[in-house]
């Protein structure tokens, strides 16, 4: 059997074996294990990959398995992975681990809140599988509902409105999905007179140029709106905020990486000549998009906000590197997928459980916790220096990549685009230093938070996963360098231009 | 006549018999074991539909008038099914004090109306169209008014069959002029001789308008939402599921085989009807607080959804239609039942009852939303498949702009589909509704729409029988 399906497989029997459960005590520890055994799956995923890649093997995708599903329409259940959806299981792996352990205290419904978050992790390993569109999207929407459930029931703040406007516009986004999916089906997918979704092969087909660029828009707003390209990441600040920590962390860091992959994947590979053609268009709102989720995270006064903007902003990077159709370029967008997802989950997660033990997020109402929470305070400042892309850590290697590969551009669009774009990271850096000039150092402002209680060896757990991590991409890039490079290589060489 | 006909009908024979048995079963009964025909009529219910599809005939009888294949056999087996579920589900309402003398006679009725409909799918001419149709409608009438010490079911009754009487005059006002056209009823005959004059169109636009009420289809939807909310659920849960359903068969099949050679000028009206009705189904949807009127509205976008199909043309348009068909029985019976359960056992009807319905009944709230989801189209429930092969229907003809209104229309749905689950899952309630056990009917019949919601979607021969049932269209 392939072992991609037990990625899917494993999460299922969890779920099945948390709705059997009786004890609530043992609901965490089932799904725990059951996510250590998927982590442990992902790293064999990856290394099985390597391995093939090592013997010589030169094909796109490997562990290729194909079952037929709907014959009449030719829809397959097919998956397979590259080296890019090898290093997002595996960021995807962690994550979720990470979360188990940082929502170990969960009293309201726990069951219910783990079936729901594995369910959702479920839908995005489905979807990093995926070869055929036709699975890949209905994993992707099976990643989406469960946030309803999950920011609704778990979450704080004004959680209703967050979730329905997070489900609503994310549904909206599928929405123009279906539209691109039957468009490349219908014209692009009749090479060989049959009707196909499968990638590989539609990749091999050829679109006609009136036809890329009616559909090219659908598929790219349609996966830009997940990885909260502006004016469609409004969604992002209010679901974030209200989500409950495993959630944020789960979203922010895996799920709008899936914008960012679809759009890599699906639109620019099968779309190559709409996408060179319209890429300024995009060029321009990816950039007002770092810029403005820089300014945004300024003017926040509440911990998760100033992490939802922080990763409009960089999540916007993450597209701008794409569009900058040049390999060195591409090769950091995909990084940074990778390096802030880890990054950005590692925040939520230390956001939680500050929260946790103040019950406040609004930085101005705390002030010198490194004293009393010293170990939450110092993991908090190592990831607020990765996020500002401090050398070392995993954020400079990703960053320094796409802005190389975009200045390679000797135009006036691209050059005042990427100068702008590099702005952002001064003013991430401002908004960073300020929080950890508040938040940690600086006086104790309230007496009450001198008996706090510093992290528990579940939290330890859950931070030292990610932090790790964060730590090995940044002091050894190569490792996942070159496992995507090669993967970058197929999908770059119909788009680059210089 | 010979015997070869009468195993042509043998359906619509064994349902009569069915009929017949009921009333016998009244009058031997006692009215301790009065509930009794409740089994007795799904179980024989379930034995007509096995036999009719382990033994499928094909043919035409009484001179063309008749005609059956795989096809109707399908559709037939669907409406069993739905009748089924709608059959132990209404277990608890028919037991209530105000109806227990007249309980066999709801299944009577019910019965008949059943074979009116399968007249209806197996016509051959629009006569017996024609025929099928009042048979279906007038005793659906007396079922709606059923609740007679209720103002409300009373109205129901009274609205549909003036509304149907006014349907069917328009439908018989456009036959005619068919017929005037083409000098013939014969669905065969009526296909070589159409000519796309203004008569016959004007014809055509009737027929079309005639089978809008029957679907509930803006702008003849106006009926619905009243007579929905009057009736009494199982009532309710029938119009909206089997009358819909073949009422959507037969239009589908009357455009693709009698009115091809106009398939320019119908297909324009079917995109103008589909987009008003889903649109308008939608916004009206989305503030009602009643339960039983949101399913009918969201019945009537569904009813947009589904011309959405008719759009493919050709077998991949009947099969998707058909397929769309049983999902929806399925999805839709299942959250009536629900409804129904909590309105027999507590009186209410409004959303903001719901509130905190999980706390006290989760397995009751999992089903609703579980139904709700498949309906709002989520993955990987059967709703899903069910709307995306509407989707590859219609885009498989080029319809992209019509596509994409359509999915926005889908996303304005989930709104509403999520408001229920808002309530039944979010919202805090003081006094939720009591914990209470169902009867096993209708558990009977929603593990039975459960399983269907899951499985007929993953299970792809079920769409692939039915794409290969429809094949020569």
């Amino acid at each position: 059997m392939n072992i991609l399906n037990l990625l899917v497989i494993i999460p299922v029997l969890t779920v099945t074996g948390i709705a059997f459960t009786k004890n609530m005590d043992n609901v965490k520890k089932v799904a725990a294990l059951g996510m250590f055994l998927q982590l442990i799956t992902a790293v064999i995923v990856m290394f099985t990959y390597i391995t093939i890649r090592k013997s010589g093997v030169t094909d796109e995708m490997v562990l290729i398995s194909d079952y037929t599903w709907f014959t009449s329409i030719n829809i397959h259940y097919t998956i397979g992975i590259d080296g890019i959806s090898a290093a997002m299981i595996l960021l995807t792996a962690i994550v979720v681990f990470a979360g188990i352990f940082a929502s170990w205290e969960v009293k309201n419904l726990p069951k219910e809140f783990f079936i729901s978050l594995i369910l959702l992790a479920t839908g995005v390993f489905g979807f990093f599988i995926s070869i055929d569109l036709f699975t890949m999207f209905l994993y992707y929407e099976i990643a989406v509902i469960p946030m309803y459930l999950l920011i609704g029931i778990w979450g704080s703040g004004p959680k209703e409105y967050s979730a329905m406007k997070l489900t609503l516009m994310l549904m909206g986004g599928s929405a123009m999905l279906i539209v691109a999916l039957f468009g490349i089906y219908y014209l692009k997918g009749s090479g060989d007179g049959q009707y196909t979704f499968n990638l590989l092969e539609l990749a091999k087909n050829n679109m006609s140029i009136e036809a890329q660029r009616f559909f090219f828009p659908f598929a790219f707003i349609g996966f830009g709106v997940l990885g909260a390209l502006f004016p469609f990441h409004t969604w992002s600040p209010d679901g974030h905020a209200s989500a409950p920590t495993a959630v944020s962390m789960l979203h922010a860091g895996v799920l709008m990486k899936l914008g960012g992959y679809g759009i890599f994947r699906v639109a620019m590979y099968l779309m190559p000549d709409a996408a060179v053609e319209q890429a300024w268009i995009f060029i321009i709102l990816t950039s007002i998009s770092v810029i403005y989720g820089a300014f945004g995270a300024i003017w926040q006064k509440d911990l998760k906000y100033i992490n939802a903007y922080s990763s409009v902003s960089h999540c916007g990077l993450v597209i701008f590197g794409l569009l900058m159709m040049n390999k060195t370029a591409m090769d950091g967008a995909i990084l940074q997928m990778i390096s802030h997802g880890l990054m950005t989950a590692l925040f939520f997660a230390l956001i939680g459980m500050i929260y946790s033990r103040t019950h406040t997020r609004l930085i101005n109402e705390m002030g010198g916790l490194m004293k009393v929470i010293p170990f939450l305070g110092v993991v908090y400042l190592i990831a607020g220096l990765a996020s500002l892309g401090l050398p070392g850590l995993s954020g400079f290697v990703a960053e320094m990549a796409i802005f190389v590969g975009a200045f390679q551009h000797d135009d006036m669009f691209h050059r005042v685009a990427t100068i702008m774009a590099i702005s952002a990271i001064v003013v991430t850096a401002v908004y960073i230093l300020r929080v950890v000039g508040i938040l940690l150092l600086g006086p104790i402002k309230n007496n009450d938070y001198l008996a706090l209680k510093d992290a528990t060896w579940y939290e330890k757990l859950s931070t030292l996963t990610l932090l790790v991590s964060v730590a090995a991409i940044g002091v050894y890039p190569h490792w996942l360098y070159d496992l995507i490079y090669e993967s970058i290589a197929p999908i770059a060489s119909k788009l680059v231009s210089i | 006549m010979n015997f070869q006909d009468l195993l042509l009908i043998k359906h619509e024979l064994l349902l009569t018999i069915a009929a017949l048995i009921i009333l016998c079963f009244e009058i031997f009964s006692t009215d301790k074991n009065k509930g009794m025909v409740v089994p007795l009529s799904a179980i024989s219910l379930a034995f007509i539909a096995a036999v009719s599809f382990y033994f499928p005939s094909e043919g035409t009888a009484f001179g063309g008038m008749f005609q059956t294949d795989g096809l109707r056999t399908a559709v037939k087996l669907i409406l069993d099914i739905a009748t089924i579920i709608i059959i132990l589900q209404s277990y608890g309402w028919v037991t209530k004090e105000d109806n227990k003398n007249k309980i066999s006679e709801f299944y009577i009725i019910l019965f008949s109306t059943l074979i009116g409909m399968n007249f209806m799918i197996s016509s051959g001419d629009f006569l017996m169209l024609y025929l099928g149709l009042e048979l279906a409608t007038i005793p659906i009438a007396t079922l709606a008014a059923f609740d007679r010490y209720k103002t409300k079911s009373a109205e129901a009754g009274i609205k549909l069959i003036l509304s149907s009487a006014l349907s069917t005059g328009i439908l018989l006002y456009g036959l005619s002029m068919i017929y005037a056209t083409t000098g013939s009823i014969y669905f065969e005959e009526v296909r070589a001789a159409f000519q796309p004059s203004p008569l016959a169109v004007l014809g055509m636009i009737f027929f079309i308008t005639g089978m809008g009420f029957k679907l509930s289809l803006v702008p003849f939807h106006l009926w619905a939402a009243d007579v929905y909310e009057g009736s009494p659920i199982a009532v309710t849960s029938y119009l909206s599921v089997v009358s819909k359903g073949a009422a959507a068969f037969i239009f589908t099949y009357v455009l693709y085989t009698v009115f091809s050679v106009a398939s320019e000028i119908w297909l324009q009206v079917i995109v103008l009807l589909s987009i008003v009705t889903m649109t308008i189904g939608n916004l009206f949807a989305m503030r009602q607080k009643n339960m039983k009127r949101f399913l009918a509205f969201s019945s009537i976008a569904q009813a947009g959804f589904l011309l959405l199909g008719i759009l493919g043309q050709g077998s991949l348009g009947m099969g998707t239609v058909i397929f769309f068909l049983l999902v929806y029985v399925f999805t839709n019976l299942a959250a009536f039942s629900v409804v129904a359960t909590i309105s027999d056992k507590t009186g209410k009807e409004n959303i903001d009852d719901y509130n905190g319905l999980y706390k006290t009944n989760p397995k009751l709230s999992l089903v609703l939303m579980l139904s709700l989801f498949s309906l709002a189209g989520i993955p990987p429930v059967a709703g899903f498949f069910g709307k995306l092969f509407l989707f590859n229907a219609m885009a498989s003809k080029g319809y992209f702009i019509v596509l994409f209104i359509a999915l926005i229309n889908a996303t304005i749905s989930l709104y509403y589909y999520l408001l229920p689950i808002r309530a039944m899952f979010i919202m805090k309630n003081e006094n939720p509704i009591d914990t209470f056990k169902s009867n096993v009917y209708i558990k009977i019949g929603l593990t039975v729409s459960v399983a269907g919601i899951f499985l007929t979607g993953i299970i792809s021969m079920i769409y692939e029988y039915l794409i290969s049932v429809s094949v020569g269209l």
